[in-house]
C-alpha cells in the first residue's frame, strides 16, 4: 500500500528551484559512471536523447526498441514545431511566460515546479538541436525563424517545414548512434520490453522478447528508464503509429508503479475523417491550417447540393459565430468538441457524414493560390493523396482524432516513479502538460527530459549505489518474470478462437471513443465499465492468433498489447468517472458553464489522480497528489 | 459510395531468411478505392486469419509516409506506381478493378528477408554509426543564433535531411547501391557550417562503411525515381567530390585548398 504521495519538488522561489536542486543533488564521479548500468526502453525523442546523453556521460547504457531502427519512433511524425523561450523575435516572450502559458493551457492540472523547469531548459534544447545540424527554418539573413503556434500570443515555435519531429528525432538518433559507434550504448533493435523486474521494491531490470527469434530473456541494470510513448491507440483509431502501445508502462504499473490521470487525452481537431470500417489509422493535418481555413457545415441536415451551390447564409461557421475573438483558432479541445456537436446534430459532411469543412476558398481569393501553396503545399498534397480530392478546389474534410495522452506513469520532480530506480520520460510520464497539452510542447518535453533533466536526476539516485552489483539474472525475480512472459506468450497461441486481434482492438476502440472520448458522462462511463470487461472476457476466450512464437509474428506482438489496452481502458473509465469535473481534454457534460465550456472544480479536483494496481483494474486504488498554484492564478479559460 | 474493386494479389511468402520463398495468389473482393495499399493488406490478412492461414508479414508503422518502416516492390517498382509516394501513402484508387498486383520484398543482398515482405535494413544504421552525426555533447552547443546559416544552404541541407531511410533507393538500384541514402545523410551535415569540423572524416568513414555492405553506383538514377522524398541526385555528386577531397586534403590546413 502506497502512503502519501510526495512530488519532492524543491523548496525556494520558482526561478531557483531547478538550479538549487541541481546543486543539491549528489554527483557520480566521472571515473565511477562506467560502474553503473542503465537500461533505456524506447528510442523516440525522450529515449534517444536520454540514452545518448547518459552514454556520453560515461554510464553503461543498453537501449531497446521494437523498431528495426531507433529512427522510426513515432516522434518522427510530429509536424508543427518545438517551443523555446528564446525571445528571438523580441515580442515579449520569456521563460516565465512559457511557464505561465503552459500551466494555464494545461487547465491548472500540472505541477508548477516541473513546468518552470521545462520552460528553463527549452532554451538549451534549441541550441543543442541546432548544434547537431537540425535544419530549422531560417530567415534570409541566416538566423532562425519562428512562428506563433496553437494560439500563442508570441512567436516562440521553431520549425522545420512540416517535419519538425522527423528532424529533431534524426538529431537525437544521430547522437545516439555516435554513442553506439563508440561502444558506450549497446543497442537492441526489434526487441520488446514485456515486463519490469522488481527486486526488494526497486526496479532492477526488464524482460524482453526478441521479435525475430522469439527468445525471451532478462536484462538487469542499476536503473531502468521508460521512454515508451503514449497510450492513444487504446482508441484503435488515432494519429499514433500502428505499433504505439502502453505495454511497457502498463507492465511497470502492474509491478507497482502508479499510473496517473489516464483519463487525460488530447483529441486533435484537424484530422482526415475515416473513410470506411477498415481504416487503420487517422492522419493529422497540421493545426497551422486553421490560420487560413474557415470551418463550416451546411445549415440544412439534408444538404445534397454541391458546395458551390450552398450560399453563404446557408453555411454555419460555428466557431466564428460562437467565439468571435478567437474564431477558427480556439484551442484544440474547444475546436474538437464543437466539431463533435455539429456532427452529432446530423450536420456532418462527406460520404459518411463524419466531418466538417475546412475551407480555403476565401484565403485563396484573398492571397492567391501561390501564397497558399507556399504555406501549405505539402499538406494539401498529402490530403489529396489520401482522399483523392483537391483542396485548392474543394474544402478539406476534417474531424477530431486522438493525438496525445497527457496521463502516464506517475513521476516525482526527478522523473522517478514511486518504484525506486524506475524513471519515466517523455509522453510516457504524466508530468508537465496537465489536462491539455499546448501545440509544439510535446517535442520540447521529450527532449527536455532526455537531454537536460534525467541525466542530472538519475545521478542523484545512482550515487549511493556505488559498489552494488546489478541483479544476477539467475535470481528468482528475473527467472520468474521471464517464465511468466514466456507462458503468457504461449497462452495467446493456444486459445485458437474465432476472431482476429484487430477485430477485438477495433471493438474496444469503439467503446473507448464513444464513452471516454471527447465528451464523457456518468451513465456512459458506467456503461463502459461493464462493456469493456465483458468484451475483454470474450477476447481472452475467443481471440485467434496463428503461427508460432519462435519467429516474426506481428499478430502475437499485437495480442499482448491489446490485452494491456483492455486493462488500461477500464482504468481510464474509472479515472474519468471519479474526476467529476471538466478540465482541459477531459470534458464531463455534467460540469460545464452556461456557455457550454469546460468547468473545473478546483475545490475538489485540484490534484493528480495516481492509481495503484490492486490485482485488476477494477480494484485499483486512487491516490491524490495535491497541486498548489503559487504563481499562476486559477482562472476560467475563455475564448469568446 | 464509389464502386469497389476485385483484385488478384501475387504475394511473396517466405518463412525465414534461410527458407525458400514462393508466390501465393490471393483473390480479394470489395476493395474500396479510398483504402490505402496497406489497409488492403489488412483486409487480406483478416481474411487469411478467418480462414486459418497465417497472415502476411508486411512492415509499417506511422502510415503517414515519414517513418520509413514500410516498403515493398509493387509490380516491380519500389513503393509502387505513384511517384514520390511511400507504400503507406499509396491508395487503391491508383489501381483498376480486375488488376493483378505483384508484391515482393526489397531485393538486395544487404537486405536479407526476415519473413514474407519484411527485410533487415540494419546496414543503413551501421553507416550512420560510422559518422552520420555532428559531435556536440549535450550541453556544449553555443547559442542557436550564433552562426547564421544562409537560407539557400539551410534549404539544401533540408532537402537532403528529408530522407526517411526506407531503403527504396537500394531496392530500385540494379547494383543494390546505397549512394542516394548515404549521400543524403552526408550532405545534410556537410552543407551546414556546424558540420564542417568533421566534414572530411565523416565523408570518408560513411562512404567506406557503405562500400562494405552495398554495391557500386553506376549512375542509373533509379534511386531518385523510386525515392518517396525525391532526394536529388546532386547529393551523390557532392559526396563524390567531398570523398575525393577527403583523400587529398591536408586537414591541418583549415580553410585552405
Amino acid at each position: 500500500m502506497i502512503g502519501e504521495i510526495n512530488s519532492r519538488s524543491p523548496e525556494g522561489p520558482i526561478e531557483d528551484k531547478w538550479s538549487s536542486h541541481k546543486f543539491n543533488m549528489k554527483l557520480v564521479n566521472p571515473a565511477n559512471k562506467r560502474k553503473f548500468e542503465v537500461i533505456v526502453v524506447g528510442t523516440g525523442l525522450a529515449g534517444a536523447s536520454a540514452a545518448a546523453t547518459l552514454g556520453e556521460l560515461g554510464y553503461k547504457v543498453k537501449a531497446f526498441t521494437y523498431h528495426d531502427s531507433p529512427r522510426r519512433a513515432h516522434s518522427i511524425a510530429a509536424q508543427g514545431g518545438i517551443n523555446g523561450a528564446k525571445n528571438y523575435q523580441n515580442d515579449g516572450d520569456s521563460v516565465y511566460r512559457l511557464f505561465y502559458d503552459t500551466v494555464k493551457g494545461g487547465d491548472y492540472r500540472s505541477r508548477e515546479a516541473n513546468v518552470h523547469r521545462l520552460a528553463e531548459v527549452s532554451l538549451n534544447i534549441i541550441d543543442q538541436c541546432v548544434g547537431q545540424g537540425v535544419p530549422f527554418a531560417r530567415e534570409y539573413g541566416g538566423l532562425l525563424d519562428n512562428r506563433s503556434f496553437g494560439g500563442a500570443q508570441v512567436s516562440r515555435t521553431f520549425y522545420a517545414r512540416g517535419q519538425t519531429g522527423q528532424q529533431l528525432l534524426l538529431g537525437a538518433y544521430s547522437a545516439l548512434m555516435r554513442q553506439v559507434g563508440s561502444g558506450s550504448v549497446e543497442l537492441h533493435t526489434r526487441t520488446e520490453m514485456l515486463d519490469l523486474i522488481v527486486h526488494d521494491g526497486a526496479a532492477r531490470g526488464i524482460v524482453v522478447r526478441d521479435l525475430i527469434t522469439g527468445d525471451v530473456r532478462s536484462h538487469t541494470a542499476h536503473a531502468v528508464v521508460l521512454a515508451t510513448g503514449g497510450y492513444g491507440n487504446v482508441y484503435y483509431l488515432s494519429t499514433n503509429a500502428m505499433m504505439c502501445n502502453v505495454t511497457a508502462g502498463w507492465r511497470a504499473h502492474r509491478r507497482g508503479a502508479m499510473f496517473a490521470n489516464p483519463c487525460y487525452t488530447q483529441i486533435h481537431p484537424t484530422c482526415i475523417p475515416a473513410s470506411d470500417e477498415f481504416q487503420s489509422k487517422l492522419t493529422l493535418m497540421s493545426e497551422s491550417l486553421r490560420n487560413d481555413g474557415r470551418i463550416w457545415v451546411p445549415k440544412d441536415h439534408d444538404e445534397g447540393r454541391s458546395i458551390s451551390e450552398i450560399s453563404e447564409d446557408q453555411r454555419y461557421y460555428y466557431l466564428e459565430e460562437k467565439y468571435p475573438s478567437f474564431g477558427n483558432l480556439v484551442p484544440r479541445d474547444v475546436a474538437s468538441r464543437n466539431a463533435k456537436t455539429v456532427v452529432d446534430a446530423g450536420l456532418g459532411v462527406g460520404p459518411l457524414k463524419n466531418g466538417v469543412y475546412l475551407d480555403f476558398a476565401d484565403a485563396i481569393q484573398r492571397d492567391g493560390e501561390d501564397v497558399i501553396r507556399e504555406r501549405y503545399g505539402n499538406l494539401f498534397q498529402m490530403y489529396e493523396r489520401i482522399t483523392g480530392e483537391d483542396p485548392y478546389k474543394t474544402p478539406m474534410r476534417i474531424y477530431p482524432a486522438t493525438h496525445y495522452t497527457m496521463g502516464g506513469l506517475w513521476v516525482d520532480y526527478e522523473l522517478m516513479s514511486n518504484l525506486p530506480g524506475l524513471f519515466v520520460v517523455g509522453e510516457a510520464n504524466f508530468s508537465d502538460h496537465g489536462a491539455n497539452r499546448l501545440g509544439a510542447s510535446a517535442l520540447m518535453q521529450g527532449l527536455a527530459d532526455g537531454y537536460f533533466v534525467l541525466p542530472y536526476t538519475i545521478g542523484n539516485y545512482l550515487a549511493p549505489l556505488l559498489g552494488e552489483s546489478t541483479l544476477d539474472e539467475n535470481d528468482p525475480s528475473c527467472s520468474n518474470a521471464v517464465n511468466e512472459v514466456a507462458e503468457r506468450t504461449q497462452k495467446w497461441l493456444s486459445i485458437n478462437g474465432t476472431r482476429s486481434v484487430d477485430w477485438f482492438h477495433r471493438e474496444l476502440g469503439k467503446l473507448v471513443w464513444n464513452f471516454i472520448g471527447m465528451e464523457r458522462d456518468k451513465n456512459g462511463l458506467e456503461k463502459a465499465l461493464t462493456e469493456i470487461p465483458s468484451l475483454r472476457e470474450e477476447f481472452e476466450k475467443d481471440v485467434r492468433v496463428l503461427g508460432s512464437a519462435d519467429n516474426l509474428n506481428t499478430s502475437l506482438e499485437k495480442v499482448g498489447r491489446v490485452a494491456d489496452f483492455f486493462e488500461l481502458a477500464e482504468l481510464k473509465a474509472r479515472d474519468a468517472l471519479e474526476r467529476a469535473e471538466s478540465c482541459g481534454g477531459h470534458f464531463r457534460s455534467e460540469s460545464q458553464t452556461t456557455d457550454g465550456e469546460a468547468l473545473r472544480d478546483d475545490e475538489n479536483f485540484s490534484h493528480v489522480a495516481a492509481w495503484e494496481w490492486g490485482g485488476t483494474s477494477s480494484s485499483a486504488i486512487r491516490h491524490k497528489e495535491e497541486l498548489e498554484f503559487e504563481h499562476v492564478p486559477l482562472t476560467q479559460r475563455s475564448y469568446k | 459510395m464509389e464502386d469497389t474493386m476485385t483484385l488478384t494479389l501475387k504475394v511473396w511468402r517466405q518463412k525465414g531468411p534461410m527458407e525458400n520463398g514462393r508466390f501465393e495468389t490471393y483473390e480479394l473482393e470489395q476493395i474500396s478505392p479510398d483504402m490505402s495499399f496497406l489497409e488492403m493488406f489488412d483486409v487480406l490478412n483478416e481474411n487469411l486469419i478467418n480462414n486459418g492461414e497465417e497472415p502476411v508479414e508486411i512492415a509499417s508503422d506511422c502510415r503517414e509516409g515519414i517513418c520509413g518502416t514500410c516498403g515493398c516492390m509493387i509490380n516491380g517498382k519500389a513503393h509502387g506506381p505513384e511517384k514520390a509516394t511511400a507504400t503507406c501513402q499509396l491508395h487503391m484508387r491508383k489501381f483498376k478493378d480486375g488488376d493483378t498486383i505483384i508484391v515482393e520484398p526489397w531485393q538486395a543482398t544487404s537486405f536479407p528477408v526476415i519473413k514474407d515482405l519484411v527485410v533487415d535494413r540494419s546496414p543503413l544504421d551501421r553507416i550512420i554509426e560510422s559518422g552520420g552525426f555532428i559531435t556536440v555533447p549535450t550541453g556544449s552547443a553555443p547559442d542557436a543564433n550564433l552562426i547564421p546559416v544562409p537560407k539557400d544552404a539551410a534549404d539544401a541541407a533540408f532537402d537532403a535531411a528529408a530522407c526517411i531511410g526506407c531503403g527504396a533507393c537500394v531496392a530500385a538500384c540494379p547494383n543494390s547501391a546505397a549512394q542516394l541514402f548515404t549521400s543524403a545523410k552526408v550532405q545534410h551535415l556537410n552543407l551546414l557550417p556546424q558540420g564542417q569540423a568533421e566534414r572530411w572524416s565523416r565523408t570518408e568513414e560513411m562512404v567506406e562503411k557503405m562500400e562494405e555492405y552495398f554495391g557500386s553506383c553506376t549512375n542509373h538514377g533509379e534511386c531518385h525515381e523510386a525515392c518517396p522524398k525525391e532526394i536529388p541526385l546532386d547529393f551523390i555528386a557532392y559526396t563524390n567530390r567531398d570523398y575525393v577531397k577527403s583523400k587529398r586534403k591536408n586537414r591541418n590546413l583549415l580553410g585552405q585548398d
